[in-house]
């Protein structure tokens, strides 16, 4: 049985003993990994559409000066609702969906190491994701608070402020499983003969990235905690009036904070190192350097912080150390850069999608960490902060970054997942659409930072017109762009519309996943594989 | 058909009338944000433009590093591609260059860290103050109280022009306003060439308070103090808003600062000791009020 929609299950697996399940229950009682994996894609792309509805609003209100559609209660709810929804919604699941069917078959391994919880993991996030998206029908309507919940502007909202911690605590605690299942399974279930120095570096990735939900995610959850007990148990965590400190909030959301912008963007560095190597046909340069680049930079992110607090007040010495932190890690990371660019150089590289969408990735990914180095910089911060520029600078790295790896990566395994080739020429399109569109809407917003204009309003002098009315162009053509998306590519995929794609699709892709027939089978590596000395190969 | 026709000219015609609204022929704010602005607000401190110097030293050293980066990067596109026939190398390891290439940003990284380590610091000393005058943020306008030096007992509610408030509302339609959003009904007054010390707290939520022609921004804590300070080098009026997200009207609550020479600020502060302290005082009681409904 193959991940396609396939009703019926005449896509056997002939060696299967068991019945594969098959209707509503294969999918709610999922255990099997490609599933589970199909499950958090697809509902990571329903939340990624609903955040996207959000972001047309917010730019449509911003097109001109003035309020024209919504009024600023309601716009302050629709930017803390993007950016909640987006984060905990779209970009986090999304990882996890490729995680799931990706690395047990990347290891050699036949599941992952807790089926069950996994399902649980995943089915955790519906009632979560409803909670989130009715919150606007509550009364007083959804959070407005910025998706960074600061107290004490918390204590005024309404009960969708419950509802809407009530929904992160569920959504925590799912990562938290799927992260130890993560964690779990690379550490115990890779194929004899494959090391952890020739783990593919997705795998690589992910395992950094499992470690660093585990320890900071109990951390927001502390942080939201306090916040629902200062709203109603008469705790004063935040409350100055009670002996409390409004900071702290920001330290401890802060703490989980900076670890989270790196959870969201590890994976996507594992995704373009797998696509760069396979385009240019040539093994990925410094592997050994990569896994520890992307090792220092989960652990530098960990006292890094309070650069999203220059402006709360601390003494230099706090401003000195972070500010001195923070450049660091643009060392390792320009690391990672140099290393594809070296992979790519005297290779002998095609440009299909995949490679498209990574090569971008890595063009506009960068520009969005010169934009971090920048804002970095204590000083400059002081004009920066709360602005424009930080929404640009962040966009660049969450948008340019981690969704045009996942794109990457979805151009990438489509043909494994479900055994159809897409069209070429569709996705190509969709590529330089989405690269175009996405750089009218943000690159703007660098100059209506730079200018002063602030973030979270919902109007603003007249003089910041033109650049707002190209950012929500822009803004438009790249929704559209997402929705050509899933009706002219991962639909037909789904549905069987296309070529049949062959085993190994890409002539120089390497790891275990292109050992196993497109699509891939239902179960894959029952048996663990023989693997030759580079661990890429199953031989015997 | 006829009706039909009507109903696409009077479509056609109102949609091309909601895009005409969009051009709003605005002129630049002196002060204030420019059209179309590209860069940092013209300095008005010795702060601002060490921010403006390390700024621009910022983006010439990225811009440098992303062409020859990115140079590379293409050139490899162009030329170590399958359709020229370029065959692919099999190296891929080099101990000495992942050396090379960690050394070398690191120290650029310490190289950008020097000059900005000197702002941080000089930023930060707001000893030995002229005037120090604590702004608190209120949902939502700022008062401003005159603490110590000349002018000191003085006490000012500064809120958005009601006009302007109204005419966001009504979507701006037609309105060329330099200042929108950016009037005051009562700026704050500080002399120009003083050392003016600014505590920021709030009576409510994290507001912050900013003007980027002087190169400052301090949070404003309920229940703490902070300060920031600035020395304004020329006279002239300037604009800043709000920058921390304190609810519905966030937007709403800008900050006026009028620098005067030095005689019209003590005819300033000599006009305002007598008549207004009382005057505002009360207003400051009845707006307390009314946020609290």
């Amino acid at each position: 049985m193959s991940a396609v929609l396939d009703p019926h299950g005449h896509v056997a697996d002939h060696h299967d003993h068991h019945h594969a399940p098959v209707g509503w229950r294969r999918w709610v009682f999922a255990t099997n990994h490609k599933d589970i994996g199909t499950l958090y894609l697809l509902f990571a792309f329903t939340m990624l559409m609903f955040g996207g509805v959000l972001a047309l609003l917010i730019r449509a209100e911003l097109f001109q000066p003035g309020l024209q559609i919504v009024n600023p209660e309601l716009f302050n709810q629709l930017t803390t609702m993007h950016g909640l929804i987006m984060v905990f919604g779209a970009i986090m699941p999304a990882f996890v969906g490729f995680a799931n069917w990706m690395i047990p078959m990347q290891i050699g391994a036949p599941d992952m190491a807790f089926a069950r919880m996994n399902n649980f993991s995943f089915w955790l996030m519906i009632p979560a994701a409803a909670m989130l998206a009715s919150s606007f029908f509550m009364p007083g309507g959804a959070p407005a608070t910025g998706w960074t919940l600061y107290a004490p502007l918390t204590m005024q909202m309404g009960p969708s402020m419950d509802a809407g911690i009530f929904a992160m605590h569920i959504l925590g605690a799912s990562s938290i499983m799927g992260s130890i299942n993560i964690v779990v399974t690379i550490l115990n279930m890779r194929a004899p003969g494959m090391t952890l120095m020739k783990m593919p570096m997705f795998v690589w990735t992910w395992l950094i990235t499992a470690y660093l939900l585990i320890a900071v995610m109990p951390v927001l959850a502390g942080a939201i905690t306090m916040t629902l007990t200062d709203r109603h148990f008469g705790t004063t965590f935040f409350n100055p009036a009670g002996g409390g400190d409004p900071i702290m909030f920001q330290h401890i959301f802060w703490f989980f904070g900076h670890p989270e912008v790196y959870i969201m963007i590890l994976p996507a560095f594992g995704i373009i190192s797998q696509v760069v190597p396979a385009f240019a046909r040539k093994k990925l340069f410094g592997y050994a350097s990569m896994v520890y680049a992307t090792a220092s930079i989960a652990i530098l992110s960990f006292i890094v912080w309070a650069h999203h607090m220059y402006t709360t007040g601390m003494p230099v010495t706090g401003q000195l150390f972070f500010m001195y932190a923070t450049m660091l890690i643009s060392v390792p990371t320009g690391v990672k850069v140099f290393n594809w660019i070296a992979t790519m150089w005297r290779g002998s590289m095609t440009f299909e999608t995949p490679m498209l969408f990574a090569v971008g990735f890595i063009f506009v990914f960068t520009m969005g960490g010169f934009t971090g180095l920048i804002l970095s910089m204590a000083p400059i911060d002081l004009q920066l902060q709360d602005g424009y520029y930080v929404v640009a600078h962040f966009h660049y790295v969450l948008v340019a970054g981690s969704l045009f790896a996942m794109f990457s990566g979805a151009y990438y395994w489509l043909p494994k997942w479900t055994g159809v080739m897409y069209n070429e020429g569709l996705g190509k399109l969709h590529f330089w659409w989405t690269l175009i569109s996405f750089n009218v809407t943000f690159f703007p917003m660098h100059f209506l930072g730079l200018a002063g204009m602030p973030r979270r309003y919902a109007d603003y002098p007249m003089q910041f017109a033109d650049f707002n009315a190209l950012a929500s162009v822009g803004a438009f053509a790249f929704g559209i762009a997402q929705v050509f998306f899933f009706f002219f590519i991962v639909l037909p995929c789904m549905r069987g519309h296309g070529p049949k794609a062959p085993q190994r699709p890409w002539e120089a892709a390497e790891g275990l996943e292109w050992e196993v027939p497109s699509p891939a089978p239902f179960h894959t590596y029952e048996v663990p594989p023989k693997l030759n000395a580079d661990a890429t190969k199953v031989i015997g | 058909m006829n009706a039909m026709n009507k109903k696409i000219t009077s479509g056609l015609l109102w949609l091309a009338c909601w895009v005409a609204t969009a051009a709003h022929a605005v002129n630049d704010l002196p002060g204030g944000p420019a059209v179309r602005q590209l860069n940092m607000h013209p300095p008005a401190t010795k702060v601002a433009e060490e921010q403006h110097a390390l700024h621009w030293m910022m983006m010439l050293i990225c811009m440098g590093i992303f062409v020859a980066v990115f140079g590379v990067m293409f050139y490899s596109i162009w030329k170590h591609r399958k359709s020229v026939g370029h065959q692919p190398a099999t190296f891929h390891e080099s101990v000495k260059v992942e050396i090379a290439w960690t050394i070398v940003p690191f120290i650029i990284v310490i190289f950008m860290a020097i000059p900005a380590t000197k702002a941080v610091v000089a930023q930060k000393d707001t000893s030995n103050a002229d005037l120090t005058i604590k702004a608190t943020g209120y949902q939502w306008r700022w008062g401003y109280e005159y603490l110590k030096g000349e002018g000191n007992g003085i006490s000012i509610l500064s809120s958005l022009d009601n006009e302007q408030r109204v005419l966001s509302n009504s979507g701006a339609k037609g309105a060329d306003l330099d200042n929108y959003l950016l009037k005051v009904d009562h700026p704050l007054v500080v002399p120009v060439g003083k050392k003016v010390r600014i505590i920021t707290t709030s009576a409510d939520v994290i507001h912050a308070f900013a003007v980027p022609a002087f190169g400052i921004k301090q949070d404003a804590i309920p229940g703490f103090v902070r300060d920031t300070w600035f020395r304004a080098e020329k006279p002239g009026d300037y604009y800043g808003q709000c920058q921390e997200l304190c609810g519905k009207e966030h937007a709403y609550m800008p900050i006026h600062v009028k620098v005067l020479g030095e005689a019209e600020y003590t005819a300033w502060v000599q006009s305002q000791t007598t008549t207004k302290t009382a005057a505002v005082s009360a207003a400051v009681v009845a707006s307390a009020d009314s946020t609290n409904k």
